[in-house]
């Protein structure tokens, strides 16, 4: 009976924050299907007139939806290479200590803090100078600065989590390092590398400063596209929406992807 | 990182190689080209006077920029306070599996998704109380309520907007790290009949010390550097209720292009920023390892 109380008081703050994280999405979600005109004119839960143009708008003019497309393409690659380097050096962390090991290991986060605003004329210098303005490659490069640090973080915080007596049994049973590391090691620890993911998906997705100052046109990406929607002529609101909910869309498909990673975690029975 | 002893092994470096070329290559150009900056008065491109640290001393007596320091502290300090226990909270009463926990976890991500602006533009409408829902709400509760009039009102819905924001990271997080919990502990302890108080107290929190260290230095690092949504939402207003320390710092570097101050202001930012978390840091893994001490 304590058991069932406890329950429904969990299943209710659940609910409560739900509602207080999809109310102000709603809102955007009611914005993106009125014109300007009915958004700020009056109040109304569900939209009056009816459009899609705002969504048409988007999907037929290139320099919109092409925005989305360069957004994925570096935050693709930038998601992969974070991922790749992290792993290995991760597990160094965790396992071993060696010369300034504490040190590179702070170091690595302290660049997540540097406030951009007088750090993008020297970016915008230094990817001039080796060829990088305006590529997916070098938006994915400059992006490795804040994902990177944060993938290792997070892949050593469950990596210290597995006992060791894991890795030195699977030694002594003949397992080669690779072999050991991506049918052993890995499976454990599935539920930080898909959340390091989305993670690095999701900043990479949501950075403007230095996506924008690094890219011009080929690369332009759809943050960059959206501040747009504010003009001379005042604020396009309900493109803004419409583009805000397609921004949502990729990222919840990652989620949707990683879920099992995140969910499951691991069971020790099975090593 | 634990503070367990660890086999030395100087090799590791190869391992962790790769990782510092790529964080290197654009980290160390751009931090010495800003101190480079904040060492000289720039009036033109091709006419620059060194002045040492003139810019340093001026930007520490700066009055505007001790009250912005003691906003951001402020905001920062109220964002760790609700975010953290309410992020535990969270992953605490999600589904553990099943389309239930799918369909949570979708949910609670959300808000991380949306671009930083789009969040401000959203809670401008969303808080107005002639068409949007907040505002409305409020307002037909009797509540009078401005974002863009009353200092308090605004800091409040900046506050909250952070919380919608950004509480998903400490959840998701957290989920991820309870659900690395191996069976085998809650077995133990439901043998010895824990209560549910004391499954959160002895293997829940120590378990999740990990992940909620990075929940906490990145949600404290973040906020200490918030920008674009108090930005697009009350532009830092009304008066300067909401001009946090990056706003008034772009407010320097583009608005009056001050190149040198303005890099002598970043730098520091920078290292008030890595100061706290670095005092933060060695503080968690102390609390940390003096429980693992107490239980055993």
């Amino acid at each position: 009976m304590n058991d069932r109380g406890r329950f429904q008081k969990r299943s209710i703050f659940l609910l409560l924050y739900i509602l207080f994280a999809l109310l102000p999405i709603y809102w955007m979600i009611n914005m993106s299907f009125k014109t300007n005109e009915e958004i700020l004119s009056s109040f109304s839960f569900f939209p009056q007139h009816f459009t899609w143009a705002n969504y048409a708008r988007i999907f037929t003019d290139e320099s919109w939806y092409s925005g989305y497309i360069n957004s994925l393409i570096y935050v693709g690659i930038n998601t992969v290479i974070s991922l790749t380097v992290a792993l290995p050096a991760a597990y160094a962390f965790s396992r071993y200590s060696f010369l300034g090991d504490k040190h590179v290991f702070f170091w690595l986060l302290t660049n997540r803090m540097t406030p951009p605003a007088v750090f993008l004329l020297p970016f915008f210098q230094l990817y001039t100078t080796v060829g990088l303005m305006d590529t997916h490659l070098g938006v994915a490069l400059a992006h490795l600065l804040f994902n990177v640090p944060l993938a290792v973080w997070i892949l050593e915080g469950f990596m210290s989590g597995i006992p060791r007596e894991i890795d030195e049994t699977a030694y002594i049973d003949g397992y080669s390092f690779p072999r050991f590391f991506l049918t052993i090691f890995l499976p454990l620890i599935k539920a930080g590398v898909g959340v390091a993911a989305f993670f690095c998906f999701m900043f990479s997705w949501v950075e403007l400063l230095l996506a924008r100052t690094l890219t011009s046109v080929n690369a332009k990406p759809i943050v960059a596209t959206m501040t747009r929607t504010v003009s001379a002529s005042g604020m396009d609101w309900a493109t803004l929406a419409a583009a805000g909910v397609l921004t949502i869309v990729p990222g919840a498909i990652v989620i949707w992807f990683v879920r099992h990673y995140i969910a499951k975690g691991f069971a020790m029975g099975r090593v | 990182m634990s503070t367990t002893t660890k086999p030395i092994n100087q090799k590791a470096w190869f391992l962790v190689l790769p990782v510092l070329i790529c964080v290197a290559f654009s980290a160390i150009v751009p931090l010495m080209t800003v101190v480079n900056y904040s060492v000289q008065d720039i009036i033109s491109p091709e006419r620059r006077v060194f002045v040492g640290t003139e810019w340093f001393a001026a930007v520490m007596r700066d009055d505007e920029l001790h009250s912005a320091l003691y906003r951001q502290l402020g905001f920062s300090l109220a964002v760790l306070a609700v975010e953290i226990p309410l992020g535990i909270m969270l992953a605490l009463s999600m589904p553990a599996a099943g389309w239930k926990a799918s369909a949570v976890l979708v949910i609670v991500a959300l808000s991380l998704l949306i671009p930083w602006n789009v969040v401000g533009t959203i809670w401008q409408i969303y808080g107005r109380a002639d068409i949007g829902l907040l505002g409305y709400t409020l307002q037909k509760m009797g509540i009078e309520y401005s974002y863009t009039g009353n200092a308090t009102d605004a800091w409040l819905t900046v506050l909250v907007m952070d919380v919608w924001h950004w509480t998903p990271l400490v959840a998701l997080l957290c989920y991820a790290g309870l659900r690395s919990i191996p069976d085998a502990y809650y077995q133990a302890a439901r043998i010895d009949g824990a209560s549910k108080l004391a499954v959160f107290r002895f293997i829940q929190l120590p378990k999740m010390r990990g992940v909620l260290m990075i929940a906490v230095l990145l949600r404290f690092m973040d906020s200490f550097m918030i920008y674009t949504e108090p930005f697009v939402l009350t532009g830092g207003g009304p008066g300067n209720a909401t001009t946090f320390l990056s706003q008034y710092l772009t407010q320097k570097a583009v608005g009056q292009f001050d190149l040198g101050p303005a890099a002598a202001f970043s730098l520091i930012y920078f290292l008030i920023i890595l100061l706290l978390c670095f005092i933060l840091y060695n503080w968690m893994q102390r609390v940390g390892t003096q429980e693992v001490e107490v239980e055993q």
